[in-house]
């Protein structure tokens, strides 16, 4: 519970109150968005005025590519759904991904990082390979592939969102990997360490007690960045037709794929909706990380300037 | 460009630095007013964070972009706060030129040394005029020849890495010669050099301020350089200058209380009054190594590098042995050996009757709750994640002598009660405390489990005299009290007379000799003993000057 309270107090608030000029701008931008994204996922229900599949009501059916009006406010898709309710249900799916991708990634390659980082050998040498050999793919076919091999091409909403989270998570492992086994390799030689080594303490003690949470402290900044990331996949998946099935889900990429041809007859509330609305998480999440990372490096961050006509009021003005 | 003798060089007047930091705006260096003079050598001296780096720096206008200056420098008759970037750049090197610290960092890996002395030279070539190669090589084979580098002619094409440490800090000082500049700033330019390479790296600035009548500005904390080098002495305390004077003036008269406490914590050989020795023969000796050899294994089949090559000693129970030597020397390696964080390979030694040769380091457990080590750096030796209470109890929990943290508060109060840290400090985190409290609870976890052995590596040599001296002194009296056997590792011939029984002395892997502390610091039979005895400096400028003058 501390180190949750910790990390909170000093990364998110500490950073906010640390930061300065374009880099304030940034972070608050990006809190603003993320925290636009996170409310709309968690009220869609209430919000959207529709179900995400839903194709008509009490008046009958909606109507395919029809104008925003009063009734459908963002107009209707060439599937006749409603666009503003596919666009909120759609942060939804988004947000699950999300959470199941980057969840399943950090378990899995904080564990293989600080083995392999701390015990090395041929284990390490294993690892290391085959994480080279998935960086070396192209993140997007593995992706496709392995929707494919995990739920045959097409699914409902939670086999659906479950494939895709696996498939970013494979796609994801090596770098927390890598990250956190560089950051092991670096901590393990650190004094600290060895010192716990020279006590006797076993080496699970000293993995767990000693090295994980110094070797995780980046963490946070890969997570954001991570988290934009899978969006883009997902709705890649979406936009190629591997993603999760209208009738089970709303995906903002599916919904791109299918307003392909809209745009060339006018049809312009179809695609610009879902697409801004990627572009608004990804920018969102991706800012930050981005301000995050740079707040987090001394080197980096902006400050006050230094003045020393203030420190001679604080000396009571005693220099000329 | 030589100056007449005399003349002023650098004056710098009421300079205030001041820094932006998280914490709001620090004040580095307030009000110091200085003046150098050609041929004369100037040391700043004052402990971290005293501003003297500071100062030399912003003479060069070498500061980060946080900071913000106020007063002025006079630089060959010009402020060097007012010059703009291309009247900086002309000044940096001819006007004044600097020596860092560190010359494995100072020297860009990729270039060889010759390329790197002539690109000063290339800089400095007057505008309109064409850069002339030749001469510049042949001025750049004169200088390294100048500077003591053997066969310039064909070393001038060797990269940085294929020269020794004191050989590089050669080079860099023939990169700050070549435009023979009217002052050079050395900035701790033998603080990362052993002390045989130091006192030939003072010997060379010496012979350089003869040969080119340049000035130099000497920043460093250890007073026995300054006893060698100075002319005057500036002594500077958080960010202020406490007292400048004459050097035989300085150390014989200070006239401040903070110069008068600084020279009093600078440990001086044949000053410490210990009670002697004498190994209890019924008991076995603590430690006993026999023929011990460590081998680093060699990478691609190369052969291995022996560490420690056939070394005999033991260490009888109460007894604090220091173990000296140079970087390299393998002292180090030994003590590592001894709990297992480096292997030995062969011998004997036997730590408490546990044989570590050959031992895994599962087995080692065996002896760890009655050994403790403390490190050199107290930065990096805790967790930072992790009170310094949380570290204290981290031997008792492994060991299972207390079962958490919360139950061992009393036993940790009381140790940190003897290290003299107050209790407060159990809730703190490691970067909330000084380098010196740091290295008191250091070592409050080694003496955790009441040891039988301490081994302490280089416990005091990041810290600053006067801290050293306070640590020192309580190590002492905790070792009378707890009655621990200690190996004390240092390069520091004035700690190891302060504080060790007895004394190994290392070099190049081997042990070649070991006696009495007092006997062998006065009366060295080993010719290497004989050397280290003599280049290491002394706190006194009339001894240090006869000395130096004897070296010759």
């Amino acid at each position: 519970m501390r180190g949750l309270k910790k990390l909170f107090t000093t990364g998110l608030i500490g950073s906010a109150r640390r930061s300065r000029g374009v880099q304030r701008f940034m972070l608050i931008t990006g809190l603003v968005l993320t925290a636009a994204f996170l409310l709309l996922a968690a009220l869609a229900p209430i919000l959207a005025p529709y179900g995400f599949a839903q194709l008509q009501d009490s008046h009958g059916y909606f109507g395919s590519q029809q104008p925003p009006s009063s009734a459908h406010l963002l107009g209707t898709t060439v599937g006749g759904m409603d666009v503003l309710s596919r666009v909120l249900w759609g942060s939804q799916t988004a947000l699950l991904v999300i959470v199941f991708a980057v969840a399943m990634s950090i378990f899995a390659g904080v564990i293989l990082g600080l083995l392999s980082g701390y015990f090395g050998g041929w284990l390490d040498r294993i690892l290391v390979v085959v994480a080279d050999a998935v960086f070396a793919f192209p993140s997007l076919l593995l992706a496709i592939a392995l929707s494919i091999v995990i739920s045959g091409g097409r699914s409902g909403l939670f086999s659906g969102i479950l494939a895709t989270a696996s498939s970013i998570t494979v796609v994801y492992i090596p770098q927390y990997f890598r990250v956190v086994r560089a950051e092991t390799l670096r901590t393990k030689n650190e004094a600290f360490v060895e010192s716990a080594k020279v006590l006797g303490a076993s080496h699970t003690r000293i993995m767990f007690r000693h090295i994980f949470r110094n070797a995780t402290r980046t963490l946070p900044l890969i997570m954001t960045l991570n988290a934009s990331e899978a969006i883009l996949t997902l709705a890649g998946l979406g936009f190629l037709g591997f993603g999760i099935d209208p009738t089970m889900g709303a995906e903002w990429g599916y919904d791109l794929n299918r307003s392909v041809a809209d745009v060339s007859a006018g049809i312009w509330w179809t695609s610009v909706f879902p697409g801004v609305a990627i572009v608004l998480v990804v920018l969102g999440i991706t800012l930050v990380g981005e301000s995050l990372n740079d707040l987090a490096d001394p080197r980096l961050r902006n400050r006050r300037a230094a003045n020393l006509d203030e420190l001679e009021v604080a000396q009571g003005g005693d220099s000329a | 460009m030589t100056s007449k003798p005399g003349e002023q060089v650098l004056s710098i007047e009421n300079l205030q630095v001041a820094f932006a930091t998280d914490a709001g705006t620090v004040n580095a260096v307030n009000g110091v007013s200085l003046e150098v003079r050609a041929g004369e050598v100037l040391a700043v001296v004052g402990e971290s964070g005293s501003g003297k780096s500071v100062t030399a720096r912003s003479v060069l206008r070498l500061l980060p972009s946080t900071a913000v200056t106020r007063g002025a420098i006079y630089l060959a008759g010009r402020d060097v706060l007012k010059l703009d970037r291309e009247q900086l750049r002309q000044a940096r090197g001819r006007d004044a030129a600097m020596v860092f610290q560190e010359p494995s960092l100072a020297l860009n890996p990729v270039y060889t040394v010759g390329w790197q002395i002539i690109e000063g030279l290339r800089a400095h070539t007057p505008k309109g005029q064409r850069f002339d190669a030749k001469a510049a090589r042949a001025k750049a084979i004169e200088i390294l020849g100048k500077v003591g580098i053997p066969e310039p002619e064909v070393r001038i094409d060797y990269y940085p890495h294929q020269f020794s440490g004191g050989q590089k800090q050669r080079v860099v000082i023939a990169c700050a010669l070549v435009l023979e500049p009217k002052l050079i700033l050395a900035d701790e330019p033998t603080t990362a050099l052993d002390v045989t390479v130091q006192a030939e790296i003072l010997d060379l600035l010496r012979t350089a301020r003869e040969l080119t009548g340049a000035a130099i500005v000497l920043i460093t904390h250890n007073m026995g350089v300054v006893a060698d080098m100075a002319d005057r002495v500036a002594v500077m305390y958080q960010g202020q200058l406490v007292e400048q004077a004459e050097v035989h003036e300085l150390f014989a008269n200070p006239k401040q209380q903070y110069t008068k406490r600084l020279l009093a914590a600078v440990p001086r050989i044949g000053q410490s009054a210990k009670p002697a020795f004498t190994a209890d023969a019924s008991v076995p000796p603590t430690v006993r190594a026999e023929n011990l050899e460590v081998v680093y294994p060699g990478r691609f089949g190369r052969p291995g590098f022996k560490a420690v090559a056939g070394v005999n000693f033991e260490i009888h129970a109460g007894e604090v042995v220091g173990l000296v030597g140079e970087s390299g020397s393998g002292k180090t390696t030994i003590g590592r050996a001894m709990v297992g964080l480096a292997k030995a390979t062969g011998g004997s030694m036997k730590v408490l009757g546990f044989d570590v040769v050959g031992a895994k380091a599962r087995q080692f457990k065996a002896v760890a709750d009655q050994v403790g080590f403390v490190f050199q750096d107290p930065a990096s030796s805790f967790n930072p994640l992790l009170t310094v209470g949380e570290a204290i109890a981290e031997p008792m929990l492994v060991h299972k002598v207390q079962a958490s943290v919360a139950a061992a508060r009393a036993d940790i109060e009381a140790l940190l009660a003897a290290v003299q840290l107050p209790v407060e400090y159990f809730d703190r985190y490691p970067h909330e405390l000084s380098g010196g409290q740091r290295q008191r609870a250091s070592l409050a976890r080694a003496l955790a489990l009441k040891p039988k052995l301490v081994i302490a590596d280089e416990p005091t040599s990041a810290l600053d005299v006067s801290v050293q001296a306070k640590v020192l002194e309580l190590f002492a009296k905790l070792q009378r009290e707890f009655g621990f056997a200690c190996l004390f590792i240092t390069h520091d011939l004035a700690v190891v007379d302060q504080i060790a029984h007895r004394v190994l002395v290392m070099h190049r892997g081997e042990l070649v000799e070991q006696g009495e502390t007092r006997d062998v610091l006065t009366n060295p039979q080993q010719q290497y003993t004989k050397r280290l005895v003599q280049s290491s400096p002394i706190a006194d400028p009339t001894l240090q000057r006869a000395k130096a003058a004897a070296r010759h």
